[in-house]
């Protein structure tokens, strides 16, 4: 074939560009969308609650990604180290995923649970505090910081548009769900409960007095890998296998 | 000048864009009203700003007319204008690179608690998007527009177009620079602009292929140029990645922040599939653009095979979309994905050095102007460097490498042989070519300052990719390491402390890396400001690489 034909007419030089290009990323990316088994069918996923959600975007707008992976592979040093490696299932209502590409701090997939709040507190405050040797940025602000949540149904909405099962009655409920979450006796405890099962409440920042964007973190990290109930999850099973 | 405005063609450009301009300030003006979102009122405002800064440049370099160039001959203008922009925004992209470096060798120093806008996780976007977009970015434009029209014999088609490229493309940098400070990020790398900014950015990339493309379309030599094929895949594919990967759901339309259309696994490897296509097309398409032209130009010789070149591209630019999953060996993305990223990574390894030869053996004959042309070395050496990052980057995308490398600072060292080496080197030797070019004079201020930018930069790239290796194998080995009772030997911070005495000489290297790029700063300032006029600069028409491919 001669060459000459693409140097001389430039639409057909784009259209063929633009052809060899698609091939490789359609190819790659559009049967994860209808492949069965992409993301395993697992118990225990449901979506952020108002107060994780916040917390999470806090955890993105400090560019958290850049230095912490939530995304522990199936090899054996980091499962222990880490725990069980992740699953597809344990991102899929992330919009954006976090998984991360670089470990200058550990993997934080399954940090839920590790630490105290009290730790985290510290730790956020004045890293060096606690590790002495840690390299991370101090977040002193976020507990003197009141949380922002004015458009916090506005966030599940946007969530709800691009796919999270968020409810209506979820989305009505988000400012008291919110409070409720970092204020365990408040009225609304028992139905944010029902709506988000075993999600924790508490004060997570350790100021009554009000919620601030390290209540909203901490809730995040806290939960961070806890939801799949691993005892009904079989890796071997062929429906698992990927 | 009345006489000017008298026999003044009309131009539907003049009418169209201060349109834009004034509905992007009136746009700007609703969201700086109305938005109760502090972080989207300045951006807001710095947006206004922008339009307005663009709008004044429109009516001082149209008040009187059209000015000669855009009647006559090549635009330079804008070409100049990248020039200066992208080394303004180099030294500040790696300046901020030097200010992280230290964050992470010296934290008891360089963080300030009350200052969160400065803390790693805002700096560091800025640093990435500073030295590959706006640096980079900068370079590809002032290059491309340059190359086009001397590889077409044509000026650059769109009138005042180009200009409002260059104005926007830089309003975008501004936009998303000041917003990673603000914290508006989409927590994407390399794709953290929010939507608006987003919006804009395809409005601009948009003109930008009109530009080139139309010079293209009103070419007067028949064939199209090997450097051209590279530029128009380099901005045809980038548009495809940015819309594709920027699909997201404002908040709302008076909000900063989004929601991204696909989630976990998906959004993964759509990321990935942008990511690595940055690097595709963005970083190397593109600035193989300005290998094909350069080398040859400088060399004076035609590049060394015209069917190479022909079989690099093609497969270049089809091999490079498959690579993502490479980012995502191990994860929770599907196997079969995984082994597909794997193995085309491998096979890119081939074209990648197709495209090495090409631009090294063009010197065949020619090698004797390394010794006596630095700028000529820096260009050379660029293509080394591109072919060591290439064939590394194929061994790390194996299984069994990247159990070790990932997640390390392997990938950090790996990133900067290509962006410092390959990136920086063939962007430096480009603008030490054109500066005397487009100012129209015999030579550069001063040779044997390239010699010590030379000599400097490369004494910290060396620096930086080797304490990165050092420290990213040694990260990965304490990682996995288990002791005799068949427990993890280190605790994480263990290999923390351990990169200490690393991120120290990574941070020398990069601060020597800077150190050269203001030694060139000052090389050119006193190029553009003194130095002998050379008469005939303007005579000087596609270099003969141009003919040789085309035959």
């Amino acid at each position: 074939m001669n060459h000459g034909f693409f140097e001389r007419n430039s639409l057909v030089l784009l259209i063929g560009i633009l052809i060899v290009v698609a091939i490789g990323g359609a190819v790659e990316i559009a049967p994860l969308f209808w492949v069965n088994g992409t993301v395993e069918k697992v118990s225990g996923m449901r979506p952020y609650t108002p107060l994780e959600l916040e917390g999470r975007n806090i955890y993105i707008r400090e560019g958290c990604y850049v230095c912490h992976s939530q995304m522990i592979r199936s090899l054996r040093d980091e499962v222990e180290r880490y725990g069980h490696y992740s699953l597809a299932a344990e991102s899929m209502y992330d919009h954006p995923f976090q998984w991360g590409s670089e470990r200058t701090g550990p993997d934080l997939a399954r940090v839920g649970g590790k630490y105290s709040d009290e730790w985290q507190r510290a730790h956020l405050t004045d890293p060096r505090s606690v590790v002495p040797e840690s390299i991370m940025p101090p977040y002193a602000f976020l507990e003197k910081t009141p949380l922002n949540y004015r458009d916090i149904a506005d966030l599940m909405r946007a969530n709800k548009a691009v796919g999270v099962p968020y409810t209506k009655e979820e989305i009505d409920a988000a400012i008291a769900d919110l409070n409720a979450q970092a204020d365990p006796n408040a009225d609304g405890v028992d139905d944010f409960h029902k709506r988000y099962p075993k999600a924790q409440t508490r004060d997570f920042d350790g100021n009554p007095n009000q919620i601030t964007e390290a209540d909203a973190l901490i809730a995040y990290l806290q939960m961070l890998g806890t939801l799949v109930d691993f005892k009904t999850y079989h890796a071997d099973a062929p429906e698992n296998r990927r | 000048m009345l006489s000017a405005t008298t026999d003044r063609p009309f131009r539907l450009d003049l009418a169209i864009f201060p349109i834009i301009l004034a509905l992007g300030f009136f746009a700007g003006l609703i969201e700086a009203g109305r938005s109760p979102d502090p972080a989207m009122v300045i951006q807001a405002e710095t947006f206004m700003a922008c339009m307005l800064a663009i709008g004044t440049f429109y009516l001082v370099h149209y008040g009187d007319g059209l000015p000669v160039e855009e009647r006559t001959g090549y635009m330079t203008g804008v070409v100049k204008a990248g020039v200066v922009a992208s080394m303004f925004w180099g030294i500040a992209g790696m300046l901020v690179g030097v200010v992280i470096a230290l964050q992470l060798s010296f934290p008891h120093w360089f963080y300030f608690p009350d200052l969160g806008w400065t803390n790693f996780g805002r700096l560091r976007p800025l640093h990435t998007s500073a030295v590959i977009f706006a640096f980079g970015g900068n370079v590809l434009i002032a290059t491309s527009y340059y190359v086009v029209q001397r590889t077409c014999k044509a000026r650059l088609f769109g009138g005042s177009l180009p200009w409002f490229v260059f104005w926007g493309y830089n309003t975008f940098i501004v936009l998303a620079g000041t917003g990673y400070l603000l914290g508006v990020t989409e927590g994407r790398e390399y794709a953290e602009p929010e939507w608006y900014a987003d919006l804009w950015l395809t409005i601009v990339w948009v003109g930008y292929l009109v530009t080139f493309l139309g010079t293209i379309i009103k070419r007067k030599e028949p064939h199209i140029y090997v450097a051209n094929w590279f530029y128009l895949a380099f901005i045809a594919t980038i548009a495809v990645l940015h819309i594709v990967n920027n699909l997201s759901m404002p908040v709302s339309l008076l909000s900063t922040k989004s929601v991204a259309l696909f989630s976990g696994v998906q959004d993964a490897l759509t990321q990935w599939w942008y990511g690595h296509n940055a690097v595709g097309f963005f970083l190397t398409a593109g600035f193989l653009g300005i290998m094909y032209y350069f080398i040859p130009r400088r060399a004076e010789r035609p590049v060394y095979s015209y069917r190479l070149s022909i079989v690099h591209f093609w497969t270049l630019i089809f091999i490079y979309i498959w690579a993502g999953p490479h980012h995502l060996l191990y994860t929770a993305l599907p196997d079969w994905a995984q082994t597909l990223g794997m193995t085309f990574s491998v096979i890119l390894w081939m074209p990648s050095w197709g495209g090495m030869i090409n631009g090294l053996m063009t010197l065949s004959g020619a090698w004797d102007k390394l010794r006596t042309d630095p700028v000529l070395r820096m260009l050379v050496v660029s293509v080394a460097f591109y072919g060591m990052a290439t064939f590394e980057g194929p061994v790390m995308s194996v299984r069994s490498v990247n159990a070790l490398s990932h997640y390390t600072n392997w990938t950090i060292g790996h990133v900067h042989s290509g962006a410092l080496g390959w990136v920086g080197y063939v962007s430096f030797g480009a603008l030490y070519c054109l500066v005397p070019w487009l100012w129209n004079k015999k030579k550069l201020y001063s040779n044997s300052l390239v010699e010590w930018h030379f000599w400097i930069s490369t004494l910290g790239i060396v620096l930086y990719i080797t304490s990165m290796w050092v420290a990213g194998i040694m990260q990965g080995l304490m990682w996995r390491a288990y002791n005799d009772f068949g427990f993890l030997e280190y605790s994480f911070v263990e290999t923390v402390e351990a990169m200490h005495p690393y991120y120290i000489i990574r941070a020398l290297g990069g601060l020597m890396y800077l150190g050269g790029v203001l030694i060139m700063a000052y090389n050119l300032w006193r190029t553009a400001r003194s130095g002998e006029s050379a008469v005939s600069a303007q005579t000087v028409v596609a270099p003969q690489a141009a003919l040789g491919a085309a035959q």
